[in-house]
């Protein structure tokens, strides 16, 4: 047993017809090319991790890398071709049909991207939908899921259908759904990326504020990197089924693994990702400036105050000790340079 | 060279037409041809040949084989005439126990079956009857004749006409709201009025047998084909042939198994109604996103509720069409199960149709349009309606509409208890209006029918004659003059110029099926009526469409217009065209055109309203006018859904001619309603449909490749 509450050891997705028997053949070397010349598509290709309680993994890559293969394996909505798959120290692929609706009915929920409301009923109604499956009293349904669209701001709607509701409304429904069971663990499935870009804006805030209070086990699934770095505790990143690195934002910022990793974290604006305890130096006897700053604050938010001074600023934690050092040319570093290969 | 690469379809239709022709001249019709011969007749003549095949004997005329090929299919009638017959009476004799008798009897299974069948329909329908009109066949059912007959009290009594009226406004005001409510109150008054009751709530509880069961079953195959593919594949056929095949021709064989009278239409009905059923929700499954399945089942819903409260639900609106197509079809076919004894109004429509009294034949119509109308609006209300979970409601607003129903139960009785006083004649006026002794409007139609005909006689005269002589029968002459391997090379070639070689054998298949029964003139002349039919229609149909589709009001209106025509049971549409036209062809074309023009119209505005408004837009920024638009972008983007509709006119038309016999025409369909009355008809009407079904899936392959070809050229879905 670990504390961990989701645990993939080498999960293979392979589709097609035969992929059981050439995974085996494969002897775990798969090669997406080599597949797709005998008819199989790699989906997820050899993905290992865990995740903790309360921890919010997010998965980011293109379209056709795998991600929401991935999450769907781990939901088993499709059945992994390989590898084992751990809900709370249960083996997920041995579960018979009727233990997985149990795990489902009380452990998991999962937004998605296009919303999948059910269009004939209500907002009320579609929320109440997993507790009525489950066999809760029609109105103990009703009083919870009245409870959720509260707790998403849909009051005053609740009789609506989804066609009468904006895409953002909608997704409030949908992740109201998701939650109507108070599951441990919450899919999200792309979740904002059928919206405006300021209503996405809007709706990462209230996300992030519903998570402050609910700390749920998350696994977030999106194409933009910069909801990456916004919300997660750590990313994964993954292409043609491969996750290409899995750490924390400021990790993969400061060290892409690889190439293509990279790509995507030149445009980043580290200022704002990064905190200082990410780029501070060891605490030193030297003589340091006046001035001191938290480890926990991000420096965008106080480069200027840093670059005033000449010698080295102290950081400080929580209880004002000193943790470390940032000179000024550190954040000037830091902010601007190794972004291009030859500057 | 140049013309030939830019259009190289072009040059090959020019092609197969160049053969077509050269073959239509090089063969000479034989001196001996005769149409109305046919090849196969009742009479023996030892101008015929014969050859036996599969031990039976088959009669024909020969000709030239180019000409006509001989009918190397005439046994096939016969030997399914014999199976049935074999199945029915010798194949695997068992014992069962008569509880008439009281001992046990030897009878085949399949007889034994069919029986079981036929008494559990009969059961069900008498029972809503007997609510309905009363009678004492359900207690009968349940005791004996002995017990009826000794306790004269042993009957169900039946419900007042103004009870089931006030049921029937209930039920609808609690489904919709007043509007429907008014409706249902006013049909069932005016049937009540007009002395149609009876044979009125005998159709009723028909069709309250036959679409429920055919709903069921249908919805039931439709979800296991989803779910199979092998089920899929099995039906697949069997749903296609049936989608062609004219109502008519199932009756001779439904005829065969279970007999005549009310439980056979059933039977028939729900064999009609079933295949569209099953189609609709298949495609209404398909299209359901995946994303809302997968929602369904992180909701944590087990399979069946996956499919109660997911699948079906969202998949709601192409199951309606199919609820909707289902009632059509139970009325079409409470109308046409008549030839085989159901009763009702059907049966008073065809007795007046008979007699040439318009005016009966339109009450009945009419009476049996506006339930089918009724019905219809209050399925559609019942799928859509809402539960409210926050109405704190008192014990009154729960009950409202069962407090309001037993009142009308009380009023209903104390009326008709106090009408029997009151009526001293004979007839309760408040129980049950009798057949006749309503009021009547047939007199007033038959002289609108009469006055028409004075006055206007010569001009319908001279535009029948003018229409026999001019059009119909030259086109009717170069249908038949085609000699039968032009025509195989003609749609072989058709084939293979637009889907291949799979669609050349295809289509080459179904015509060689048709070409080697004994039926192929007959079969040229269904299809000469049905081309001319569909060219008039679609005509009428584009030129409406599209005149329609210009302004939104229009457009609802005519959709409008469509539903409420296509509510109508086929049958009807024959008795408006008898009044004016009489007994003649142009009667079931004019028939066949109204009919079909209702899939034309809808599917030329559909089509031009699924133009993307992007496109419409940048069409207009382009600088076009508006006619400009309408031929440049309009109608070739519309074009492949305009001719799925094209599709429908032609299954439509089909559909019609072969009810025409009933006028009188000499096609495949006077064939069939021969086989009815006819003792060993089964099989010969069986492939008179088959052959019916496959002139129409000869067009439907074509269409449809061709739809599907142009769409993903066009780059449409």
């Amino acid at each position: 047993m670990t504390d961990a509450v989701i645990k993939c050891e080498s999960v293979y997705k392979i589709f097609g017809v035969n992929a059981k028997k050439m995974l085996e053949e494969a002897n775990g070397n798969v090669d997406a090319k080599t597949f797709q010349e005998k008819g199989c598509i790699v989906g997820v290709n050899n993905a290992s991790f865990e995740v903790s309680k309360g921890e919010m993994l997010v998965v980011m890559g293109l379209s056709g890398s795998g991600k929401s293969t991935l999450l769907r394996c781990i939901s088993r909505l499709t059945d992994a071709t390989g590898g084992k798959i751990f809900i709370e120290g249960q083996d997920l692929l041995s579960l018979k049909e009727k233990e997985l609706i149990e795990l489902r009915r009380n452990k998991m929920g999962m937004v998605f991207q296009s919303f999948a409301l059910l269009p004939h009923k209500t907002v009320l109604e579609n929320i109440a939908f997993p507790l009525l499956v489950k066999g809760v009293e029609t109105e103990n349904s009703i009083n919870k899921a009245m409870d959720m669209v509260k707790l998403v701001g849909l009051d005053g709607r609740e009789n609506y259908f989804p066609r009468e509701l904006s895409g953002g409304q909608q997704q409030r429904v949908g992740i109201a759904r998701s939650l109507a069971v108070e599951p441990d663990i919450w899919f999200l499935d792309e979740p904002f990326s059928a919206l405006d870009p300021l209503i996405r804006k809007e709706m990462q805030d209230e996300f992030l504020r519903l998570q402050e209070k609910l700390k749920k086990t998350i696994m977030f699934i999106t194409h933009d990197f910069d909801e990456a770095l916004k919300l997660a505790d750590r990313i994964a990143i993954m292409k043609d089924g491969i996750i290409e690195q899995l750490d924390t934002p400021a990790k993969i910022v400061l060290n892409p693994a690889t190439e293509y990793v990279k790509k995507f974290t030149e445009e980043v604006p580290r200022e704002k990702v990064l905190i200082i305890e990410d780029v501070m130096d060891a605490p030193t006897s030297d003589n340091l400036s006046n001035l001191k700053v938290s480890k926990d604050e991000i420096i965008e938010n106080v480069a200027e105050k840093i670059l005033s001074q000449e010698k080295s600023v102290g950081v400080v934690d929580k209880n004002n000790k000193i943790v470390g050092t940032v000179h000024p040319s550190k954040i000037i570093h830091t902010v601007f340079g190794g972004r291009k290969e030859n500057s | 060279m140049e013309l030939l690469k830019k259009y190289p379809k072009l040059f090959q239709w020019l092609f197969l037409l160049v053969v077509f022709f050269a073959l239509c001249f090089a063969i000479d019709v034989p001196e001996t041809y005769k149409f109305i011969r046919g090849q196969a007749e009742f009479i023996k003549d030892p101008n015929q040949s014969t050859y036996i095949l599969f031990g039976k004997e088959v009669r024909y005329y020969a000709f030239d084989n180019f000409w006509r090929l001989p009918p190397l299919l005439g046994w096939l009638p016969i030997w399914i005439n014999d199976g049935l017959f074999f199945l029915l009476n010798e194949w695997m004799p068992m014992e069962f126990w008569d509880s008439a008798t009281q001992e046990y009897k030897t009878r085949p299974l399949v007889l034994q079956i069919s029986r079981n069948i036929t008494a559990f329909m009969t059961f069900l329908i008498e029972l809503i009857r007997e609510i309905l009109l009363g009678g004492v066949e359900t207690i009968v059912a349940f005791t004996s004749w002995n017990f009826v007959s000794a306790y004269p009290w042993a009957k169900l009594p039946g419900l007042p006409w103004t009870i089931v009226a006030a049921g029937a406004a209930i039920l609808a005001y609690k489904l919709s709201g007043k509007g429907l409510a008014i409706f249902a109150g006013l049909v069932m008054i005016y049937i009540s009025v007009f002395g149609q009751w009876k044979p009125s709530m005998q159709t009723l509880s028909f069709i309250l047998v036959a679409a429920p069961l055919s709903f069921i079953f249908g919805l039931s195959l439709g979800v296991m084909a989803y779910k199979s593919k092998r089920v899929e594949k099995a039906l697949y056929p069997i749903l296609l042939v049936m989608q062609t095949m004219p109502q008519y021709a199932v009756l001779v064989p439904a005829m065969v198994l279970f007999g005549i009278g009310d439980h056979a239409a059933v039977i028939i009905t729900m064999v009609v109604a079933i295949p569209p059923m099953i189609l609709l929700t298949l495609l209404g499954l398909r299209g359901v996103s995946p994303e809302v399945i997968e929602a369904g089942k992180m909701s944590g819903c087990s399979n069946w509720q996956l499919l109660t409260e997911v699948l079906i639900p969202t998949a709601r609106r192409d199951i309606l069409i199919g609820v909707n197509q289902v009632i059509m079809v139970c009325f079409s076919m409470a109308v046409i199960s008549a030839f085989i004894g159901a009763k009702g109004l059907g049966w008073n429509l065809l007795l007046a149709l008979n007699q040439l009294n318009i005016g009966l034949a339109l009450e009945a119509g009419l009476c049996i349009s506006l339930i089918a109308i009724l019905l219809d609006k209050m399925s559609l209300a019942w799928a859509n309606k809402q539960t409210d979970y926050f109405g704190n409601l008192t014990f009154y607003q729960r009950y409202k509409n069962t407090i309001f129903f037993g009142g009308a139960v009380v009023v209903g009785m104390i009326l008709a208890l106090a009408g029997s006083f009151f009526f001293k004649e004979g007839f309760n006026y408040l129980y049950e209006v009798p057949h006749n002794k309503g009021i009547s409007t047939a007199d007033f139609w038959n002289k609108g029918v009469d006055w028409i005909f004075d006055t206007f006689f010569v001009y319908i005269k001279a535009f029948n004659t003018w229409l026999i002589t001019e059009v119909l029968q030259p086109m009717r002459a170069l249908y038949l003059r085609m000699p039968a391997v032009a025509t195989l090379v003609l749609v072989v070639g058709a084939g293979y110029i637009i889907g291949g070689i799979r669609s050349a054998f295809t289509v080459g298949g179904l015509t060689l099926f048709i070409a080697l029964s004994p039926w192929w003139d007959r079969a040229l002349v269904t299809t000469y009526m049905a081309t001319f039919g569909v060219i008039v229609s679609c005509t009428i149909g584009f030129v409406v469409g599209t005149l329609c589709q210009q302004n939104t009001y229009t457009t609802k209106f005519m959709l409008g217009i469509c539903d409420i025509f296509q509510t109508f049971p086929s049958f009807v549409y024959l008795i408006p065209v008898m009044m004016l036209f009489g007994v003649t062809d142009t009667s079931v074309l004019i028939a066949v055109i109204v009919y079909a023009t209702i899939p034309a119209t809808r599917y030329t505005i559909e089509g031009l309203r699924s133009v993307p408004v992007a496109l419409h837009d940048a069409a207009t920024m382009s600088g076009v006018t508006k006619l400009q638009r309408l031929f440049k972008i309009e109608f070739p983007l519309a074009f492949p859904h305009m001719m799925l509709g094209l599709n429908q006119t032609i299954v439509f038309a089909l559909f019609m001619v072969i009810i025409g016999a009933f006028i009188g025409t000499e096609d495949l369909g006077q064939y069939i309603l021969k086989a009815l009355s006819d003792k060993a008809g089964g099989g010969k009407g069986l492939v008179l449909g088959i052959c019916v079904a496959f002139i129409g899936l000869i067009f439907d392959n074509l269409i449809r490749t061709w739809v599907e070809k142009r769409k993903k050229h066009l780059g449409i879905d």
